[in-house]
């Protein structure tokens, strides 16, 4: 019988529609979310394909309930996600700290518009990433990725599932709006494909008297019980201990907890990182972008290969851990590192601590606009001459 | 001698005992609650309490259950996705007035609109406890707290009329000196199908009482069962709450499609429409 999980066949979709057949592919079978322009098209086609899977949409009053009620099908033992924008992202900030407090996982896809305030709505923007790494409060760690194109978001938006079940965390899909609604050509595999590619959540192997929800195996993950398995467990955003028990006057389960929590995707940074290395082993000159940027600046760098300057490309899929070892390695070859992003910047600053700041050039764009190839190669030529 | 407490397998150990202050009403509602359970001999493994934050934010710690203790304000939210991803569970909101009705109110009224099943038990004590007393969403006119030093000028929600029309299929009100009605009504509302809501009205001597001429635990106490009037399915918008009365009693119980049946009923068949092929995947 035909799968109608995995919409096997080759389209031509938009990638906000490719990132709702991801989600439904890698298992997800919830989403909470609140209208918001760019990101609806996710909205509207999990509303119509959710419920042929056997999965429940729900229309939330706002983002701040979209994020709370995703914790809350998580911890009743379904993969869930919301998506949402700019500002919703901002709503959606608190929750996402206490997903990464009581270890939930789950997935917030943000198709990124220009900011700040309501900006502009329907124009393409990059101006989330330092919120997706700093939008809540505390000490965190999170996964994020930036995809590039409509195969993309339906491929990453499967990783994010896979994450956030492995490290038991929020993970977060950065799309630029230009990825969420342009269309091209999208490749959804056989089922058998999909399932091999398919993570999901350690289960406790102890009887409930045993388990301490809270205890994290050699990982640093700890094993998921889910509501309504007779382990009857506590969770909280307050500090505790491995059994889950409020432990909030001492520093010594406060440390052990919150460099737990960092920790399980700081030491596991070389399996999460993924970067596009393109022309970089010689390059004098080095383009580092992310998202759409980068389709632009690697076809700069292939056209200054032409005109026989050493041009190449760092394309950062993961943004958060920050790909710090690679974006070193090539700043360590290249004369001249160039950073364009659609923010007045925020990455680039990432670079800066790990290349010699004098190496680098800056080229922001504020929103609706991004890079010509152009423009990226006329800076490529200035500073290589 | 061992002596047992009656409700102990239905509390958390390591997490007994509670936070609260003498003369606090919360575990009042605390005990009504476990004793509701039991006495329904409710499965303990299906169901789930979840609160948001202040003093009785914790009781969700405190029972023997699935139970979770999220931010502040979104309790029936995270509650809301625990049921509609798993219907079987039974899922109960216990938390207070500011957490419910200021930062989580929007939440409140969109899940009694939807008649989502779930119980919500509010403990109204006036003020926010645990910050130190500060003005809230119930503190009545004129009642002083830290942040109305010279006497409150906000207009106070009626809490019952509110729910009633916001769409609750079950509202109730009593208060800590009814602890035996109020254990009946959670029976009630955790056997009703829909948004049922019970709000309880909670002495706290220690913040809003000692600013407002009950500091004394036991005078709060009988001030309660002085003012106290029951009234049965009287218009909620005439269930006051003045200095002279308190208007308690069950106020709604009607019936209306409930939202995750409803809901299911759906995905059920959408997707066997799905499966005999009748729908295309349209992407």
């Amino acid at each position: 019988m035909k799968r109608l999980d995995v919409a096997t066949g080759v389209y031509f979709t938009q990638g906000d529609i490719a990132c709702a057949e991801g989600a439904i592919a890698a298992g997800c079978r919830f989403f909470a979310g609140y209208p918001i322009t760019p990101s609806t098209e996710i909205a509207e086609h999990m509303a119509w394909r959710l419920p042929q899977v056997g999965g429940v949409y729900v229309q939330m009053e706002d983002e701040l309930s979209s994020m709370a009620a995703i914790i809350g099908a998580s911890y009743a033992g379904v993969k869930s996600m919301t998506a949402t924008s700019g500002p919703g992202f901002s709503l959606m900030q608190e929750n996402i700290g206490l997903a990464v407090m009581t270890e939930a996982p789950c997935v917030i896809i943000n198709i990124m518009r220009g900011g700040p305030s309501t900006g502009q709505p329907t124009k393409m923007g990059q101006q989330d990433v330092m919120q997706a790494k700093w939008g809540s409060h505390g000490d965190y760690e999170i996964i994020a990725f930036a995809p590039s194109s409509v195969q993309e978001m339906f491929d990453l938006t499967i990783e994010a599932f896979n994450f956030a079940e492995m490290y038991r965390c929020p993970t977060v899909v950065l799309a630029d709006e230009v990825i969420g609604h342009m269309r091209e050509r999208l490749i959804i595999p056989e089922p058998e494909e999909i399932d091999k590619r398919i993570v999901n959540r350690k289960k406790p192997k102890i009887p409930p008297e045993l388990y301490k929800p809270f205890e994290a195996e050699e990982d640093l993950v700890p094993p998921m019980a889910c509501f309504g398995e007779g382990y009857r467990f506590y969770a909280t955003g307050l500090t505790h201990d491995e059994a889950g028990l409020v432990r909030t006057d001492s520093a010594e389960i406060q440390t052990r907890l919150v460099k737990r929590l960092c920790d399980k995707i700081r030491k596991n940074r070389d399996k999460i990182v993924r970067v596009e290395k393109s022309y970089t082993e010689d390059a004098d000159v080095c383009i580092i972008a992310y998202g759409i940027v980068s389709r632009v600046a690697r076809a700069a760098a292939r056209l200054a290969r032409k005109e026989g300057i050493k041009a190449g490309m760092l394309r950062l899929i993961t943004i958060w851990p920050f790909p710090e070892k690679e974006v070193k390695e090539v700043g360590e070859i290249a004369k001249h590192v160039i950073v364009p992003e659609v923010n007045y910047g925020q990455i680039v600053r990432e670079v800066e601590r790990r290349v010699n700041y004098k190496k680098i050039t800056f080229i922001p764009k504020f929103g609706e606009d991004f890079h010509t190839t152009q423009e990226l190669l006329s800076v490529i030529r200035r500073v290589a001459s | 001698m061992n002596v047992i407490h009656p409700l102990e397998e239905y509390t958390r150990k390591g997490m007994i005992p509670h936070i609260w202050c003498a003369g606090c009403g919360n575990g009042i509602i605390l005990t009504a609650f476990l004793k509701a359970v039991k006495e329904l001999n409710l499965d303990m493994n299906k169901l789930v309490v979840v609160s948001g934050i202040g003093c009785i934010g914790r009781i969700a710690g405190y029972i023997n259950v699935d139970a979770f203790h999220t931010t502040h304000g979104r309790a029936i939210a995270f509650a809301l996705g625990v049921k509609l991803a798993k219907p079987e569970l039974k899922t109960v909101v216990i938390s207070g007035d500011g957490d419910l009705f200021a930062i989580g109110g929007n939440h409140f009224i969109h899940a009694a609109r939807r008649n989502v099943d779930m119980t919500v038990i509010c403990s109204n004590n006036f003020n926010y406890g645990m910050t130190g007393g500060q003005l809230g969403p119930t503190t009545p006119l004129k009642a002083y707290s830290t942040t109305s030093p010279y006497g409150n000028i906000e207009h106070p929600f009626n809490l019952v009329y509110l729910a009633a029309a916001a769409g609750a299929v079950y509202v109730a009100r009593w208060t800590a000196v009814h602890p035996r009605r109020l254990k009946e009504s959670i029976k009630k509302a955790l056997t009703k199908k829909g948004f049922t809501f019970i709000e309880v009205i909670s002495p706290c001597p220690t913040e809003y009482g000692r600013r407002n001429r009950m500091r004394d635990p036991v005078e709060y106490m009988r001030w309660l069962k002085s003012v106290s009037e029951i009234r049965h399915f009287i218009d909620p918008r005439e269930a006051e709450i003045s200095s002279d009365r308190i208007i308690v009693g069950e106020f709604v119980d009607i019936e209306k499609p409930e939202y995750t049946e409803m809901l299911w009923a759906k995905i059920n068949a959408i997707r066997e429409k799905a499966l005999r092929g009748e729908l295309g995947f349209e992407i």
